[in-house]
């Protein structure tokens, strides 16, 4: 902070120095004055309406609302006065006049900011004896459950869907006591954060549908985790009773998610214990039959001896997981272990190559943004989120791929990325200072040489979308397993197209962690073992199943696209049998006499950070080493993406099962995405 | 009450037809779009609201909420937000003749009730109400700003003044007759000199 | 402030000092019309003065707005910031809403041409080249009038490219309302012409700095415009000699309510309330010991008692020190024949009916107040709840976004305050009756 930028002010008499661009709200929070509010959030833009953070200012003839006003030098500020104290009686008055008296059965109950304004400036008996205003519940779809007589007309949600989600399609209609809070024509909100707007509401006029009387909030117990339904890494908090869990919900994280998670990690848990695999399974004449955990070892023993196996990592293998895999497949010989099962083009030894180099937090300050192969509105809304607001800070966004339903206008340049060289884009990205690509599986996976991949860096430095600087060449992936197992060096040798070329005919075992991909018929000749916790297709076609718990039944590291370990933590114990997948593999290494010197999960963590230390400090962003990748051409190989989701709510085992996401597909997406807004 | 006031309801419904812009409105549209900055297209709506509502018979349907959306590329819920905000915009088919009667206090002190109760009785309409033949609705609105020429109604686009009962009653007549009104005073005042 | 005894003698307006000669429509409202009246006579003229010599002659006829709250006309103009390089505009605030005035109405439809050279000048004065008049809905005969009358000033090259040869660039354009009482305060009026909602914005920033559409805007009402082209052709002092220091000018009044003829006039600037009633509306119905009350400035200035009325002065100063305000100068007259609690329960139902519901005081306040003074009408307020309401009325007064909440409040504490012992005895003899 610049010396120029301080300015003296005084608060309840205090002098204090403090930046001139703070609102006085802002600036009594420095110094630990806790305004009370309703329609204020950090997030949002300021709307000045609930009225409740009214302040005194000396010399001004009126309490003031504090968020909404600017310092100016000198000021001197007044938070404890009679005057604003009974500013604040008044407005809270005014508030519970029409509010109902449902406390005791409101979702909201014990997290409510209305019951706790009430508690503090409430009055002890109600002065109002007219009736209370009854407002008609409104349909929002199957996430949002709405009780429009409890709301206090604060707009967070209006101005959320506006200016965060960007689909424009909540408003206030009517005026005067008649005002209320609606989605156009009570249609679903289509937005894969709509969700958030739960948390906004600041009273319970909008509450969880699925969580509706599901429990108070002092009887859950609370675990910190991460959103694995992506690769984002979006903070979570999951609320949970005995084996159950009932809610999840963002944990605050600036340099990720903000305060922000997409429905599918609030919404999709009741997926968690549907379908679940119980316990062992082993094919005997064609059908899969139950069986002991000693049988499933016993047999898969046999198995193993002298066999060569491959294994693959599925989309949400935690960091500790990999490397346990890592260290079992050792025994078996090299290049044996694959997690890119959707064919994602690397380049060796790059880590710029895997990851997404911009800090999250700069997405927004891009003044072009190109988007290609990737649909990031689906497959990671939390950065499409993040598009979103720099499109709203004048970017133009252009896309290369199919034409995108996203949720602000962009420029289409064609199917295939030698439409880098149109020559739009290059007229734009001469006038641009901060220009921004985003590259997809959609074309990762289509990639067949790495010539291709070195032209986008040779490009991206052309261009100055990489300069001494920074590096604004991003790669996207949708899954949440992919950073931390290619940072353990989780891949068979090849750079394109590995999982394509893995021959075969070289193994005679595969083991799948969580991936479908080997009910593909090129398996049909192994010997397949299934490891995960949802039976799928992957289950279905294997010979043996293994039931593994879910990322909520055990801790395990993510990293995110940024390269950012994140812990998830554990909430209960594994449904039926399930094991963790390192336990099994001793089991199994005992059982071969294989070398295996884990005896518990803080051994396997103590040696991972041994040998990886970066990926177990959580929370940092692993270094990188600065590639200056250079390639002689713009050569870039004709192909046309395919998106890795084409359903939102459907894209993993999990989701699948989940009834609530079953309905936002009926609800939300059989009709058209977004309106065409301008 | 003023839940069923045509121009004061959040609900607008489908008319269950088509709406498209007249050829003359759509010329219309070019022109009041000129008036605003090139970026500010959005300033139209107020005028928009009034063309649709004037060629879909004097209400506003979602049809008309739609096809303005599209002409100004605006999200749908912001026009019906503007429509739902002002009184003048009707969520619902109203009759031929719309009467509006003042109600505020100055009005009301030279006997607007008296005025309502002959408009109700003459058109067989109750307050918010439209007539069997669809000829009146009636409501009661606030101050039109006439008001040293209270007690005074408006039908439509004009303003009727210094109304009593019996002027009032002859203006519901000749509007059932076919019959032009004089529109503005009905005492014969000029507009609102001291006489 | 009161004013002393000898600046209260007045004399009536002459005729000759009226700025609107055609207020009453008996004359050609248009074109030629106008031009008899002296309008567009020598406005090139007045246009080769600097903008800030027309923003001082503005300043020193000591204009003070005609839309309620009364602020120096030219110091407002002055607050513009010069040469931005921006969009500047002009906005007419001609959404006349406030019960009790009809004022702007009669400009405009019997002597548009006042209004709209006073745009092109303001304009100039505050480097705005486009202007936007924004007109309450429901007065359509008068968009009409004031279309047409724009229209005959574009043909005629008074407007338009290089404006009466003066070689300033000045586009005027009409916005009509929609039926919304609000629209009147000027930043909801911004709003509203964006395409919005009329909900007030939060200040700051001031309309100066980022107005309509994010420019320096200033917004003026009808009649603080429509007398500006006459001030600067006769002179700041010709203005300044009509009415007291402070307190300058013609007014328009208009005279509803409970008297024999209701009528809109041009007067000086601070008549004498009696006098104006009695000399222009015929008196009071029933004489004028049958008066009960006048609101003297539109619905929301706070009430006068009878002996107040014998004697006060319709000017800003001294309708402030007797506890009310000149507002629109929209003088309500009430005889003892109704019951001046339903004058101001209706009033209430204003209010409630056009709170835009954005902040909660107005919106949740005004429902209360309405639904305590129904039950006030009815005589069923008890001692406690007539504190209470008065309580409620102090509970909206400067808590809200935009002065509708203090409006709203403030005839209600103007009644009790008048008639408390009344309110009372109401309640103890239907008490006693039932
Ligand atoms: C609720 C409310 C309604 C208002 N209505 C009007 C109106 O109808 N006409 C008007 O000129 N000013 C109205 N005003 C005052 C305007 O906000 C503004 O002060 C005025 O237009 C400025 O013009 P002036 O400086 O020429 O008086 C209203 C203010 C409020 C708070
Ligand atoms: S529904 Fe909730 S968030 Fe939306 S305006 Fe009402 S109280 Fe505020
Ligand atoms: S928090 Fe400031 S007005 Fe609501």
């Amino acid at each position: 902070m610049s010396e120029e930028s301080l300015i003296n002010i005084k608060i309840n008499n205090k002098e204090i120095q403090v930046d001139k661009n703070l609102t006085v709200m802002q600036a009594c929070e420095i110094v630990g004055e806790e305004i009370p509010r309703f329609c204020y959030h950090d997030k949002l833009s300021i709307a000045g309406n609930c009225r409740m953070c009214l302040v005194e200012i000396e010399k001004a003839p009126k309490l003031v609302s504090s968020c909404t006003m600017p310092l100016m030098d000198g000021m001197s500020i007044i938070t404890n006065s009679d005057k604003v104290n009974a500013g604040r009686k008044g407005v809270m008055e005014f508030l519970l006049i029409n509010h109902p008296l449902d406390c005791p059965i409101c979702d909201q109950g014990g997290e409510c900011d209305l019951q706790d304004q009430a508690m503090y400036y409430g009055f002890d008996r109600s002065r109002y004896q007219e009736n209370k205003r009854a407002v008609d519940n409104k349909n929002m779809g199957p996430l949002v459950n709405t009780i429009m007589t409890r709301c206090i007309h604060c707009t967070r949600c209006v101005r959320f869907a506006t200016e965060v989600a960007g689909v424009p399609e909540l408003g206030m209609l009517g005026r005067g006591e008649n005002a209320e809070i609606t989605t156009y024509l009570e249609q679903s909100i289509t937005s894969e954060l709509s969700g958030n707007v739960i948390d906004l509401c600041p009273v319970g006029a909008l509450t969880s549908k699925p969580y509706q009387f599901k429990a108070r909030p002092w009887e859950l117990k609370r675990t910190d985790s991460i959103d694995i339904f992506d690769a984002v890494g979006s903070n979570i908090r999951i609320d949970s009773r005995a084996q159950e869990i009932l809610r999840v919900t963002p944990r605050a994280n600036d340099l990720i998610n903000e305060e922000w998670i997409t429905d599918k990690v609030r919404f999709n848990y009741d997926g968690y214990y549907q379908q679940r695999i119980d316990q062992p399974y082993i094919r005997k004449n064609g059908t899969l039959e139950p069986v002991s955990w000693s049988d499933a070892i016993k047999s898969l023993k046999q198995k193993l001896k002298q066999s060569k196996p491959l294994s693959l990592i599925g989309d949400q293998v935690d960091v500790e997981t990999g490397y346990a895999i890592k260290k079992f497949m050792k025994n078996f010989g090299d290049n044996n272990v694959e997690c890119r099962t959707d064919n994602q083009a690397i380049l060796q030894n790059n880590v710029e190559s895997i990851r997404f180099n911009t800090p999250l937090t700069e997405i927004e300050n891009a003044d072009l943004i190109i988007i290609g192969g990737t649909n990031p509105r689906i497959e990671a809304p939390i950065i499409n989120h993040k598009i979103f607001k720099a499109y709203n800070n004048f970017a133009e966004i252009f896309n290369i791929g199919e034409n995108l339903e996203l949720n602000y206008p962009t420029h289409q340049l064609g199917e295939d990325l030698s439409n880098l060289n149109s020559e739009n884009l290059q007229k734009a990205l001469k006038k641009s200072k901060t220009p921004l690509m985003i590259i997809g599986s959609g074309f990762l996976s289509h990639i067949q040489d790495v010539k291709t991949l070195k032209a986008l860096f040779e490009f991206s430095y052309k261009n100055k979308i990489i300069t001494e600087e920074k590096n604004n060449l991003n790669f996207l992936t949708p899954h949440a397993s992919r950073i931390g197992n290619l940072l353990l060096e989780n891949t068979t040798s090849n750079d394109c197209q590995p999982l394509n070329s893995i021959n075969k005919k070289d193994f005679d075992i595969v083991l799948s962690f969580g991936s479908e991909v080997i009910a593909n018929s090129e398996y049909e000749n192994l010997f397949k073992i299934y490891l995960g916790h949802h039976g799928d297709e992957g289950a279905m076609k294997a010979d043996i199943v293994l039931p593994t718990p879910l990322y909520t039944e055990k801790y395990g590291t993510f990293v995110n696209i940024e390269g950012r370990p994140q812990e998830a933590k554990k909430c209960h114990n594994p449904i039926g049998q399930a094991k963790e997948e390192w336990s099994i593999l001793k089991e199994l290494s005992n059982q071969l006499s294989l070398p295996y010197e884990i005896e518990s999960f803080e051994d396997l963590r103590k040696e991972l950070s041994k040998n990886y230390p970066e990926l177990l400090f959580w929370n940092n962003v692993i270094s990188v080493q600065k590639s200056n990748e250079t390639s002689e051409n713009n050569q870039f190989e004709c192909c046309k993406p395919t998106y890795p989701i084409s359903n939102f709510y459907m894209a993993d085992v999990i989701s699948k099962n989940s009834i609530t996401m079953a309905k936002c597909v009926e609800e939300i997406l059989s009709k058209p995405l977004l309106e065409k807004s301008a | 009450m003023s839940g069923n006031h045509p121009g004061l309801s959040n609900n607008f419904i489908r008319s269950g037809e088509k709406f498209e812009w007249s050829k003359e409105n759509l010329k219309e549209i070019k022109k009041i779009i000129s008036k605003y900055p090139k970026e500010r297209k959005q300033s139209a709506v107020m005028p928009l609201l009034y063309l649709a509502q004037e060629q879909n018979k004097n209400w506003v349907s979602i049809e008309c909420i739609e096809a303005i959306a599209e002409t100004l590329q605006m999200p749908k819920i912001r026009v019906t937000e503007v429509a739902s905000f002002y009184s003048m915009y009707n969520s619902q088919p109203v009759g031929k003749n719309l009467i509006q009667v003042c109600r505020t206090s100055p009005c009301w002190l030279r006997g607007s009730d008296k005025i309502t109760d002959t408009i109700c009785k003459e058109t067989k309409c109750a307050i918010n109400e439209t007539s069997e033949d669809s000829l009146f609705t009636v409501v009661e609105v606030e101050c039109l700003g006439a008001c040293s020429n209270g007690p005074m109604i408006q039908i439509n686009n004009d303003f009727y003044e210094d109304l009593d009962q019996e002027s009032t009653k002859q203006i519901i007549e000749n509007i059932k007759n076919n019959i032009p009104n004089k529109i503005g005073s009905q005492k014969g005042r000029k507009s609102s000199e001291n006489a | 402030m009161a004013l002393k005894r000898e600046e209260r003698v007045q004399k009536m307006l002459s005729n000759q000092d009226k700025i609107f000669q055609n207020l009453h429509g008996f004359e050609d409202a248009f074109l030629e019309g106008a031009k008899k009246r002296g309008s567009w006579s020598n406005t090139k003229e007045i246009l080769s003065k600097s903008q800030n010599d027309v923003i001082d002659l503005v300043k020193s006829s000591q204009l003070r707005g005609r839309g309620g709250a009364g602020f120096s006309t030219g110091l407002k103009w002055s607050f513009m910031p010069k040469d931005t390089g921006k969009q500047h505009y002009l906005v007419v605030n001609a959404d006349e809403s406030e019960p009790g005035t009809c004022k702007d109405r009669e400009i405009i439809r019997n002597d548009p041409h006042t209004l709209i050279e006073g745009c092109l000048i303001a304009s100039y004065a505050i480097q705005a080249t486009k202007c936007y008049i924004y007109i309450r809905g429901e007065y359509h005969h008068e968009y009409v009038q004031l279309e047409k009358a724009i229209a005959e000033a574009y043909d005629n090259n008074l407007i338009g490219k290089n404006a009466c040869g003066s070689g300033y660039d000045f586009d005027l354009y009409v916005h009509r309302g929609a039926g919304a009482y609000i629209c009147g305060e000027e930043t909801a009026l911004l709003e509203s012409l964006e395409g919005k909602k009329g909900q007030p914005r939060l200040k700051p920033p001031f309309p100066a700095g980022a107005g309509l559409y994010g420019m320096p805007t200033t917004i003026n009402n009808v009649e603080s415009i429509a007398v500006v082209p006459t001030i600067l052709r006769r002179g700041s002092d010709w203005f300044k000699s009509i009415g007291a220091e402070n307190n300058t000018g013609t007014k328009v009044f208009c005279i509803s309510g409970n008297v024999n003829n209701p009528c809109t006039v041009e007067e000086a600037m601070g008549i004498p309330l009696k006098e104006l009633i009695e000399k222009h509306a015929g008196g009071v119905e029933g004489g004028w010991n049958n008066l009960k009350a006048i609101i003297p400035g539109g619905s929301s200035t706070p009430m006068l008692s009878k002996d107040v009325c014998e004697t006060v002065l319709m000017n800003f100063d001294d309708l402030r020190s007797n506890g009310s305000g000149l507002g629109t100068a929209g003088v309500i007259v009430v005889n003892k024949n109704n019951d001046i609690t339903q004058v101001i329960e209706r009033f209430a139902h204003f209010y409630k009916h056009e709170s835009c519901g954005q902040c909660t005081p107005c919106r949740e306040g005004t429902g209360w107040m309405f639904r305590m003074m129904q039950k006030l009408v009815r005589g069923d307020i008890s001692p406690e709840q007539l504190e209470l309401l008065e309580n409620v009325t102090k509970q909206i007064e400067g808590h809200t976004i935009c002065a509708l909440g203090d409006a709203a409040a403030w005839p209600i504490q103007g009644l009790i305050k008048n008639f408390k012992p009344e309110l009372l005895k109401k309640y103890n003899q239907k008490r006693k009756a039932s």
